[in-house]
């Protein structure tokens, strides 16, 4: 994840930076961040790019293989197949998050009393990391021992992770549970930094409160979508810890996304060469990724265009 | 995220723990104080150490293990061992980037099999033959059936030690009685018509923590055995071109597939994992009549297992025949034939010489075997049924001396035997094959391909 964000923020340092005199001081500024990541991102990069083209067990020497790893990765069935769920994870955790997290952020940003108080209660989730929240619901969601079977719930008592489609649903639930407090705090600031003055025109012109939704606190929050967008879908991209404590990647190969997929073959199957290529691959996904949502994201003026 | 950077994270843990260890060591307490299942490890027994030793936690073995290396620096305080202590899965990870980055400890402990073969391949570990030699009863005491998994091409590698750990089939008389089950089932015939039986009761026939996928290939194991005897998985072993396209194969694979469809396995197996004993809770909870298993979680089964133990409800077998057409012999087995610990080939002589001390002196003698036994467990050493006693644990350890020594093959667990690679491979296809979303013949396809890799 650290790996792929650090493009976009030099891309934006060097095309924002563009002033000519003061320019000089504030590229200085930049070097720490700048040696952190040469250190931490660029040149692991290298090396896992360079170990893709090798065979490695991790116990003897790295050896040159050539294109050995990725001939055996791109004709590999099980590649498309974790392609596919990284994309559906992709997919259903945006579209399942975006719309609860706008309208939750919109109602938190709201200043009542009742409302504060359950924007507190929403974080909870938040507050839990990742691998105590999978070992949880793991616990709540056992067939023998979990909740449904604890209080007798007949509906409750599925075999949740067990069944390759369910299982694929709780994790989507799971992850949206997670996350939807996180993105709609996001939110709830965008919308409080919509000027009031905006709303007030707006009721003057005589629209009502699904119309300023539509037509005004929606356009306004353009910039926030893609932020939000890019955090759910590189974080997507690299989910791992989650899926590794609750499923591992089961039932068989269900959940297997490709983060999970480059760390079992890695380190379970000792296969340091085929995991890197697959880390390649994720690299190369994220980028393009990112910088198709920047695209989306245009470079049209202030977003308080007429305000 | 990606491998470089968790590779990094392990080499810096890797350098870490052993000053960690030292350090705690230099405080001059008496050993590790936090002997839980602590992953970055707790340890270093007695001050400064100079040969190093890695190994599992997990009580009782833990203790155990920390005893025999207390024992031996107190009666050696010119070249002790320190010792760091890694939970399973964390340590399997941990101990191969160790070894490739050249931090791997004096002593490695370990699974023997596949895993060894690949250290030996790159020449990471020692040669032990001729100590062997120079030290013939340390080879006559063990049982012959340990040295296989720590042979590679005819040269010893590893020491066996602590315990025999076959894998056997346990029964709940409490749930069978209730499900009106006099008789355990003799062959296959008689475990459908148990899971029959059992299901028609609301009971499930058979326990399972199918997440863990080794858990699944246990069964396997047994069958292909017993269809086809011990020579069929040794073709794969050997790495023969083809070896699992043997019908005996395809046989054991339809058998699973059946007793997966007429619900053999508990509702949701698929998602219960055996690191957190959940499959041995809704075992002994009555859940579930039975299950395969191996012989080391007799331990828990008696202490959280309630009267199951204490009561004589818990009835074991071996894995029955499959029907009068075997080819293989009713009394082979498969599981841990042992533990292995090997000597780093990056270590000092002086190191080394700690280490062979140790090997000679201490591990398993006599007060290790008796703390084995008492736990209920059988050291892989000849004759030691006489220490078993009459104690209430005496049938349990005669039934797992017996099943070991006169098993005509013990067979070590498929996963450890072969390399990584193609270990990882196997689990995966096994756990699509319990899934039901591959065919036995896809399954022969995909374990073909990675034969000898």
């Amino acid at each position: 994840m650290t790996a792929l964000a650090p493009p976009v923020a030099a891309g934006q340092t060097t095309t924002g930076g563009g002033g000519a005199v003061k320019g000089a001081t504030v590229t200085w500024m930049t070097l720490p961040a700048l040696l952190f990541f040469l250190a931490f991102a660029v040149i692991p990069l290298v090396g896992v790019l360079f170990l893709s083209f090798t065979t490695f067990s991790l116990v003897g020497a790295v050896q040159p293989s050539g294109l050995t790893s990725w001939r055996s990765v791109l004709s590999d069935p099980a590649l498309p197949h974790a392609l596919w769920i990284t994309f559906k994870i992709m997919i259903f955790t945006w579209v399942i998050q975006t719309p609860a997290s706008i309208l939750l952020g919109v109602f938190m940003a709201g200043h009542q009393r009742y409302r504060e108080v359950l924007a507190t209660l929403f974080f909870i989730p938040l507050l839990l990391s990742s691998a105590a929240i999978a070992v949880a619901y793991k616990a709540l969601l056992d067939p023998n021992f979990g909740l449904g079977p604890g209080l007798h719930l007949g509906f409750l008592t599925q075999d949740w992770l067990g069944d390759a489609t369910l299982a694929f649903w709780v994790l989507m639930f799971i992850v949206s549970w997670q996350f939807i407090p996180f993105h709609s705090l996001i939110y709830q600031g965008a919308v409080r930094q919509i000027p009031k003055s905006m709303y007030e025109a707006a009721m003057l012109d005589g629209a009502g409160r699904v119309r300023q939704f539509f037509s005004l606190t929606l356009p306004q929050l353009k910039y926030t979508i893609i932020t939000s967008s890019t955090l759910m879908v590189v974080g997507a991209l690299t989910f791992f810890d989650l899926i590794f404590v609750l499923t591992a990647g089961g039932p068989a190969d269900a959940t297997r996304n490709l983060a999970l997929d480059m760390y079992i073959r890695g380190f379970q199957g000792n296969q340091m060469g085929l995991a890197s290529a697959i880390a390649a691959i994720i690299v190369v996904i994220g980028l393009l990724l990112a910088l198709f949502l920047r695209r989306l994201g245009g470079t049209s003026g202030s977003q308080l265009e007429g305000a | 995220v990606d491998p470089k950077t968790s590779r990094r994270s392990f080499l810096s843990l890797a350098l870490g723990a052993p000053i960690a260890g030292a350090a705690l060591a230099s405080c001059g307490s008496s050993g590790p104080s936090g002997a839980g299942g602590s992953s970055s490890g707790s340890g270093g027994g007695g001050g400064g150490g100079d040969a190093t030793y890695w190994f599992l936690t997990g009580q009782p073995q833990q203790a155990i293990r920390e005893d025999t290396v207390k024992r031996f620096n107190a009666a050696n305080p010119n070249g002790k061992i320190a010792y760091t202590e890694f939970q399973n899965d964390a340590y399997k990870t941990k101990i191969k980037t160790a070894i490739g980055a050249g931090q791997a400890p004096t002593m490695i402990w370990g699974w023997g099999g596949g895993g060894l073969k690949d250290y030996v391949k790159n020449n990471q570990v020692e040669d032990l033959t001729s100590w062997f030699e120079q030290n013939p009863e340390q080879k006559s005491r063990r049982f012959p059936a340990s040295f296989q998994a720590a042979t590679v091409d005819g040269k010893i590698y590893a020491v066996p030690g602590e315990t025999v750990t076959p894998i056997v089939m346990y029964w709940n008389k409490k749930v069978l009685d209730k499900i009106g089950v006099s008789q355990i089932p003799q062959d296959w015939n008689g475990i459908m018509q148990y899971v029959q039986q059992a299901n028609s009761k609301g009971v499930a026939p058979f326990s399972l923590g199918g997440q863990s996928r080794w858990t699944n290939m246990m069964w396997l194991e047994f069958l292909l055995d017993r269809i086809g005897g011990s020579q069929v998985f040794q073709n794969v072993f050997d790495g023969k071109k083809n070896a699992w396209s043997d019908p005996a194969v395809t046989e054991m694979l339809t058998k699973i597939q059946d007793l997966v469809k007429a619900n053999g396995f508990i509702k949701g197996f698929s998602s219960i994992t055996a690191d957190s004993n959940a499959d041995q809770a809704v075992f002994f909870t009555g859940k579930a009549g039975a299950v395969l298993h191996g012989a080391w979680i007799y331990g828990n089964l008696k202490t959280a297992g309630g009267d199951l133990v204490s009561g004589g409800h818990l009835v074991y077998t071996n894995f029955p025949k499959v029907s009068d057409a075997d080819k293989g012999d009713p009394t082979n087995t498969v599981g841990n034939p042992g533990q292995y610990t090997s000597i780093s080939s990056k270590a000092t002589q002086a190191q080394k010489d700690i280490a062979k001390k140790f090997f000679s002196t201490t591990l398993l003698d006599d007060t290790e075997i008796k703390k084995w036994v008492a736990t209920g467990s059988v050291p892989l050493i000849k004759g030691v049924d006489a220490q078993f006693g009459s104690g209430p644990d005496a049938n349990w350890l005669k039934f797992i001396y017996d099943t070991s020594s006169k098993a005509k093959a013990f067979a070590q667990s498929w996963d450890q035997a072969l390399s990584p690679a193609q270990a990882e491979v196997l689990l995966d296809n096994i756990a699509k094959l319990f899934q039901l979303s591959i065919t036995p013949d896809q399954w022969i396809a995909n374990m073909n391909k990675v034969i000898g890799t």
